[in-house]
Order: C-alpha cells, then sequence, then structure tokens
C-alpha cells in the first residue's frame, strides 16, 4: 500500500507539513468560516480536477475545460435569469457542459485527432464566441439561485459537500467499476486494451463527455455563489486543475494515478498561497512558488522513473 | 479428430505489400500445430488475423466448424482464442492481478470490480503456471518471461481452446523453457489446440504433432512430425526430417539473378576481435571486411546482426573488444564519429530512420554531409540541387526530380535515397540492414548491382539480409549468427540448406564446402 502509493503519500506529508507550519505560525488559518469561506470558493475547481485526473489517466488531455466552464455559467445565468425553475436551469447548464464534451470527444476518438489540438481549438473558440455574443455583459442572477436560496452557511456546507461527493463517487468509479479500470487499461496501452476486448474509443468518448458534464456542475457550483456571472470566469482553471493532478500523482503520459493523489494535490496547491500570506510573502510571488511546486512535482517523477528505468 | 479452426484462403495486404496470399490453414483439439517461416514470410499476420487483430481481405475463417463473418478481439476472445506474444501485450501501469481480471471477467461497464476475487483467481492460475509472481506487482517491474507466464495465465483462466503462442521461449531460460513445455503438453492433454510458433527446430520436434511452413506469403505445405512423445505417426501423413523441413523453409530455387562475386579481396578495411556488448546479448564477435569485398550476414531476427550494426555505427556503445578500421584501432563513440571515419549505416527501417518521408529527395540525400559540401553558414540549394541529381542519375532513381518528396516514391527508390545520403558521405565501409526488404524485384537487382559496384571500385560492404538467396547471391563471404555471435562462415554461393541450418542452430551433413567454427 505504502510502496505502491508512496508517490500519493509523499505530498500527503508535504500537505500535513505545510498545515502544521500554518498551525504553529498562523493559526488564524484554520479559523473555521474564512476557512469554509476558502474551501467553497476552490470547490469548483476540485470538480474540475477530478475530471481532468480521469482524462489525463485515459492518456488524454483537456484544456477546453475553462472556456466550457465559462459557458456554462453564462447558461446557467441566462436560463435562471429568464425565469427558469432553478433545478431546470441547472440541468441545462450540465447538460451544455455534456455537449461540449461530447463535441471534443467525437473530434478525438471519432476522427483520431490529438486532443491537445483538438481541445485548443475548442478552448479558444467557445471563450471566442462567448466574447462576441456577450460582449463582456454580467448576467444579474435572481434571489432563488444564490445558495439556492438556502441562508450563506448552508449553501457553502452544499458545495462542499457536492464536491467531496463527486470526488468519492469519481474514486469509486475509477476503482471499483469495470468502466474505471477499462480507462487506465486504455491510458497505459491502448492497442493491449482493444487486444483484452475493450473499445478504447468508446471510453475516450465517454471520458470526454463525462469531463464536459462535471465542468458544467462545476459552473453551477460557482455561479450559485455569487449574484452575477462574470462571463470571463474561468480563465487559467485548466492549468490549476491540471496541475492539482499532476502534483497529485497522475502521470501525463497516461495509466497511473488514483483521486487520492488528486484531492492531496488540490488541498496543497490551495493552502500554498494563504500559507505563503500568513508568513508574510507578498501575495504576487503566488503564482510563481505554485509554478515551483508543479515542476518539482514534475521533476521528481521525472527522476523516479528514470531511477525505474522507464 | 475434431476440428477447432480452419481458416480458408485468406488473404491481407498492408498497401501494396501483399503479406498473405490465400493461405489456407487447420488446428485440430488436443494438438500442437507449429508454424514456420522466415522472416517476413507471414506469420504474424496469420495469427493477428487468427486473434481478430487484422481482418483478413478475402477468405473464410471456421470456429469449431461456424463460419466467423468477422472475427474481432472481443469476438475471438469470446470464441476462446489466446494469444501469447513475443512481446506481452499487458497493461504495464497496472497490477499482475488486474491484468489477469481485465480480461477474464465479462464486466459491463458498470459491473463492480471484486479486488479480493481477483487476487484469488491470479494467484490460483500462476500457480497453476509455476510462477512466483506476486499478483500486487505492477506489470513493468516483471520480466519478459514472467510477462509471458502471466500471459499463459491469462489465457489458462479464460479456458481458452486455440492458444498460439509466438516464440514464447524466445527470452527464457533453459528451466524456464522446460516448465513452459510443460504446461503446453498439460494444455494439450487437455484438448487445447496450440498453434505454436519458433525458429528452434529442437522445440518443433519435441512439441509439434504437425508443421506448416509458411513462405513470401503463402503456406507451402504441412506435414506430421513424429515427436519426442511418439504421438501417432499416421495422423496426417508423412512425417519429416530436420532436413526436409530447412528444404521446405528455403525453398528450391535459389535465385542465380545476382552479379558474380568479385574475385579480387583487398586489402582488411574493418577487423573486429573479440566485440561484446552485454546490454546487447553480443559476445565474442570476431570478424573481417576486406576492401572490395561484400561480407553477408544471415540469421534470424533477433540474433544479434543488428545490434552490431549498431555498434559498428556508434549507436550503442561496446564493452569489450576491440575494433580496426584500416589497420587502426578506433573507438566509435557516436554516429558522428562513425561517418568521420568513413563508416556508413543504411537503417532496417527506411520509413523510421531512413527517407524523412515529408522532405524532397534532394534535402534527404545531402543531409548526412551538410558541412562537407556547405562549408560555412548557409546552404546553397543550387549546389545540393546538382549534387542530388547526380545521385539521381547514378542510382538510377525513378522520381519527378530532386524535389521529389521522400514519401512520393516507390519503396525501392525510397531504398536508393537512403544509400544516397550514405554515399555521400564518401564511406570507406559500407553497412546495409535489409536494403531489399519490402522492394520489388526490379528494383531489388538494381540495388544489387548497386551494391556489387561499390565494392568494385573498393568500398568494404556488410550486408545484413535476412533474405538467404540474396546473402548466398551478392556475397563473398558469409558470417552467420545466431544467439549474439557469429558461429560459421561459408564461402560465397554455398548451399541455402547448409547456411539455414547455421542459423537455426542444426549441424546438417548435407552442406557443400561448410567451414564451420574460425573465421576464414
Amino acid at each position: 500500500m505504502l510502496k505502491r502509493h508512496f508517490r500519493e503519500f509523499s505530498v500527503l506529508g508535504v500537505l500535513l507539513s505545510v498545515l502544521a507550519l500554518l498551525g504553529v505560525f498562523a493559526p488564524d488559518f484554520f479559523a473555521p468560516q474564512p476557512l469554509l469561506s476558502r474551501l467553497t470558493a476552490a470547490a469548483p475547481k476540485l470538480v474540475v480536477a477530478c475530471g481532468i485526473a480521469m482524462v489525463m489517466i485515459s492518456r488524454q488531455i483537456d484544456i477546453s475545460v475553462g472556456s466550457l466552464f465559462a459557458v456554462c455559467s453564462v447558461v446557467c445565468g441566462l436560463l435562471a435569469a429568464a425565469k427558469m425553475p432553478v433545478p431546470l436551469a441547472i440541468a441545462s447548464a450540465i447538460a451544455a457542459g455534456a455537449i461540449g464534451g461530447a463535441l471534443n470527444g467525437v473530434l478525438v476518438a471519432g476522427l483520431r485527432l490529438p486532443s491537445i489540438v483538438v481541445t485548443l481549438a475548442t478552448m479558444v473558440t467557445l471563450r471566442e464566441g462567448l466574447r462576441l455574443a456577450r460582449q463582456g455583459v454580467f448576467i444579474d442572477l435572481p434571489d432563488g439561485l444564490q445558495w439556492i436560496g438556502l441562508p450563506m452557511i448552508g449553501g457553502q456546507y452544499l458545495v462542499c459537500g457536492i464536491a467531496l461527493t463527486v470526488l468519492a463517487a469519481m474514486a469509486a468509479v475509477m476503482r471499483h467499476l469495470a468502466i474505471g479500470r477499462a480507462v487506465y487499461a486504455v491510458g497505459s496501452d491502448a492497442e493491449a486494451a482493444r487486444l483484452a476486448g475493450i473499445r478504447p474509443r468508446l471510453i475516450t468518448f465517454v471520458v470526454f463527455v463525462l469531463m464536459g458534464a462535471l465542468t458544467g456542475l462545476a459552473a453551477v457550483m460557482n455561479v450559485v455563489q455569487s449574484p452575477q456571472v462574470d462571463p470571463n470566469t474561468g480563465r487559467m482553471l485548466e492549468l490549476e486543475a491540471i496541475a492539482a493532478a499532476v502534483v497529485g500523482g497522475v502521470a501525463v503520459s497516461g495509466g497511473r494515478g488514483n483521486l487520492g493523489g488528486v484531492l492531496v494535490g488540490f488541498l496543497l496547491l490551495a493552502c500554498i498561497t494563504p500559507a505563503l500570506t500568513y508568513i508574510g510573502v507578498k501575495p504576487y510571488w503566488d503564482k510563481a512558488i505554485q509554478g515551483a511546486v508543479i515542476l518539482l512535482a514534475v521533476v521528481a517523477d521525472g527522476l523516479r522513473n528514470r531511477k525505474n528505468g522507464r | 479428430m475434431s476440428c477447432l479452426l480452419q481458416l480458408t484462403s485468406v488473404t491481407k495486404s498492408f498497401g501494396a505489400v501483399r503479406a498473405l496470399k490465400g493461405v489456407s490453414f487447420d488446428l485440430r483439439a488436443g494438438e500442437v500445430h507449429a508454424l514456420l517461416g522466415e522472416n517476413g514470410a507471414g506469420k504474424s499476420t496469420l495469427i493477428k488475423v487468427i486473434t481478430g487483430a487484422h481482418q483478413p481481405d478475402e477468405g473464410a475463417i471456421e470456429v469449431r466448424g461456424n463460419r466467423v463473418p468477422s472475427l474481432t478481439p472481443g469476438e475471438a476472445h469470446r470464441l476462446g482464442i489466446a494469444c501469447i506474444y513475443q512481446q506481452p501485450a499487458l497493461f504495464p501501469d497496472l497490477t499482475v492481478a488486474e491484468n489477469i481480471g481485465i480480461r477474464l471477467e465479462a464486466l459491463g461497464p458498470f459491473g463492480r470490480v471484486r479486488w479480493g476475487a481477483r487476487r484469488k483467481t491470479a494467484e490460483e492460475l500462476l500457480r497453476r503456471v509455476g510462477a512466483e509472481i506476486d499478483p500486487d506487482a505492477e506489470v513493468r517491474s516483471l520480466s519478459m518471461p514472467e510477462q509471458q507466464l502471466v500471459e499463459i495465465a491469462c489465457a489458462l483462466g479464460a479456458g481458452a481452446r486455440i492458444v498460439v503462442m509466438d516464440e514464447p521461449t524466445a527470452s527464457l531460460t533453459r528451466e524456464e523453457q522446460q516448465r513452459l513445455f510443460g504446461v503446453v503438453q498439460g494444455l494439450r492433454a487437455d484438448g487445447v489446440g496450440i498453434i505454436y510458433i519458433s525458429h528452434r527446430l529442437e522445440e518443433i520436434f519435441a512439441l509439434a504433432d504437425r508443421v506448416t511452413v509458411l513462405r513470401d506469403g503463402e503456406s507451402v505445405g504441412t506435414r506430421g512430425v513424429r515427436n519426442a512423445e511418439g504421438s501417432d505417426p499416421d495422423r496426417s501423413g508423412p512425417t519429416l526430417t530436420e532436413n526436409e523441413l530447412i528444404q521446405l523453409m528455403v525453398g528450391r530455387e535459389v535465385a542465380s539473378i545476382d552479379p558474380p562475386p568479385s574475385t579480387r579481396p583487398g586489402a582488411t578495411m574493418l577487423s573486429v576481435r573479440r566485440l561484446g556488448c552485454s546490454s546487447m546479448g553480443l559476445r565474442d564477435i570476431t570478424l573481417e571486411v576486406g576492401t572490395g569485398e561484400i561480407v553477408g550476414m544471415a540469421g534470424l531476427i533477433g540474433a544479434g546482426r543488428t545490434e552490431l550494426a549498431r555498434i559498428l555505427f556508434g549507436l550503442t556503445p561496446a564493452d569489450s573488444g576491440e575494433i580496426e578500421l584500416a589497420g587502426k584501432p578506433v573507438t566509435i563513440g557516436s554516429p558522428r564519429e562513425a561517418v568521420a571515419l568513413g563508416i556508413a549505416y543504411v537503417p532496417e527501417d527506411r520509413r523510421r530512420h531512413g527517407v524523412i518521408l515529408e522532405m524532397p529527395i534532394a534535402d534527404n540525400m545531402t543531409m548526412a554531409v551538410h558541412e562537407r559540401i556547405f562549408p560555412g553558414t548557409w546552404l546553397r540549394p543550387m549546389a545540393e540541387r546538382s549534387l542530388a541529381e547526380r545521385q539521381i542519375s547514378d542510382l538510377g532513381v525513378k522520381a519527378s526530380g530532386p524535389d521529389a518528396i521522400g514519401g512520393s516514391l516507390s519503396g525501392g527508390n525510397q531504398q536508393k535515397v537512403s544509400l544516397a545520403r550514405w554515399l555521400a558521405t564518401g564511406p570507406r565501409l559500407l553497412i546495409l540492414d535489409e536494403p531489399t526488404q519490402g522492394v520489388d524485384v526490379g528494383a531489388k537487382s538494381e540495388i544489387h548491382k548497386i551494391i556489387r559496384r561499390l565494392a568494385d571500385e573498393g568500398m568494404a560492404v556488410l550486408l545484413i539480409s535476412s533474405d538467404l538467396p540474396e546473402v548466398l547471391g551478392m556475397a563473398d563471404r558469409i558470417a552467420v549468427m545466431r544467439g549474439g555471435t557469429i558461429t560459421a562462415f561459408f564461402p560465397g554461393g554455398s548451399d541455402a540448406r547448409t547456411v539455414m541450418a547455421a542459423a537455426l542452430g542444426q549441424a546438417v551433413g548435407a552442406g557443400t564446402g561448410a567451414k564451420e567454427g574460425a573465421p576464414c
């Protein structure tokens, strides 16, 4: 257990040390209400990171999630503003995400195009299409949508709860359902998977659709947190999600990684910024240090693989 | 005798190459049916048709008497067909138990994986094949024979009735081989039909009930074998001896279309003494090539011929032995140094290592000599063009001109472009690796003439080829490699059967003029 998941446990060790340092030098960090707010704000990213981890395990990548996130947010906001019942607006946003994911999936699995190029194209197209269509106008949301009508604390627990539920469900699917193991198989060796009777292209398509649906869900989890929808939302989301997966030990080369690692990687990256702020480092170093953490994780993986002869 | 599998007139082409030209094949329950043939005879393609990895262009497949219109890997699996590939088709990132489980469990997409049961099944199957492997180990950490045993465990667990084994003993130790034979015999006793591919004749005679020999994509015959267990000799007509088997493999007509060998080998150009490289499996290689001499390298795939070429071209460092070039000891640390010493290597796979298909042939021809023909900084397109035009006419490349794209040429002409690139470096030693593989007959004979002309001009040529008539017809001397070293030398024009027997590791007395052992 420890040996097989050495990678995940070592990141967990770093996370615990950061938390311990914060506990000693900045106990304020653990004050319940601000902590809950920070976690709530970050929860949509965790959902996207879960999806990205799955995509990466299948040896694909999806960098269009940030743009799709914005599209789904706008869809949700417009429908709610047009007095559509809230559950229906939410379902529509998730469906919009699934459709966007299906588009990527058809291009990647159906036409066998490289996912980096396909999702680069959809990333730009969706973002610019949205800009043309909305001209950057914010959408005012009706009262019923914010925190889905709950008091703020209740809404925050709800959003965090959804993120954890998605994480747990994804972990169970990837570990305990045949379809999850098929994703690992396809990412590890697509030809061997085909010879074992798995249909790699179908799996790839399903993975992209699910990625899109999760992006839609994440968009909803973000929309409900504020009274307006910003059509420019979701910028850099793909990078943050990929970073959480990579730091958590998901291999870009496919076939390796798990959702527990994603949670740890996500929490580590989420803690580093506030930790630095508490210690007194100027906040504008934040991105550079996040980048350094990612680089460190990748270099460590590279060295380890070299040692293992791969 | 029930027939498990029946292939009738199966053909399969890849582009212009016809890999299978109407092959028929059958497999009975409880037999080991060996499949033999030289490299490129179509064995791998036939296996892939049987496992559903390739769909045949024409022909019928019947499994247990039922016609299978389209055989996919999933369908093959369902019909009880399993294959142990030479390179195991396992998932390197997953554990042994999961690799076995994923193939054995018929789960729907939302079926639940039972890890405990998986582990137990894996342990049980691994015990049956006599493997001491931790089911929780990741497959990437296993050795090749261990991975093979995992494959066999999969086949056992799937209850396969038809098992294909593609050179299963190629990387096994003696002891592991014996254990494998035990497993094979156990399967046969259970009524499983086994298609067994191996180059080792002693295995064929120890295990097989029948042998089918493929040559150039055609089946040249199926014979019964009186194997060591004394199985019923008249189950399929006449039985066969090793000599007859070798004869079947090489064919009767040894082409005499090749130019006559030169008669005047000059001074020694290349001299290799006791060369070894443990990581490539080479040991104790001693070889000389004279100026104006063509030395043919015969042997099976995996015998170490390409590996030797890689050492001579500085791609892999040797760890023992000496290399002398024109009487001077040299160390060849990189292809750059090799080129500077006057060594050229035309690699085997021209699509991957030879011609850059997207580039014009002029660029392809000059890329190894940019520094020499363009001293200074700038490339000069006119100089490049004229060099290319000269090469095109010298070698008889059929192309629309120096600007034609490499990918637009036929295989033979691509090979000439690849050759031209290395001739431009002005080599003293030319190493050719399978120079006429996948090349049509006309271009093949032109390439042969070019090679002979180069030798006559004083170049030392090392010709690696799995095409035995080519080696026999072209070479002044023939070196046979087997198991990482040179096992025999023969004079040019030796008898095909003798050379093939040496490559297979058999001592056949009928050879003419065989000089075994020490280099001449």
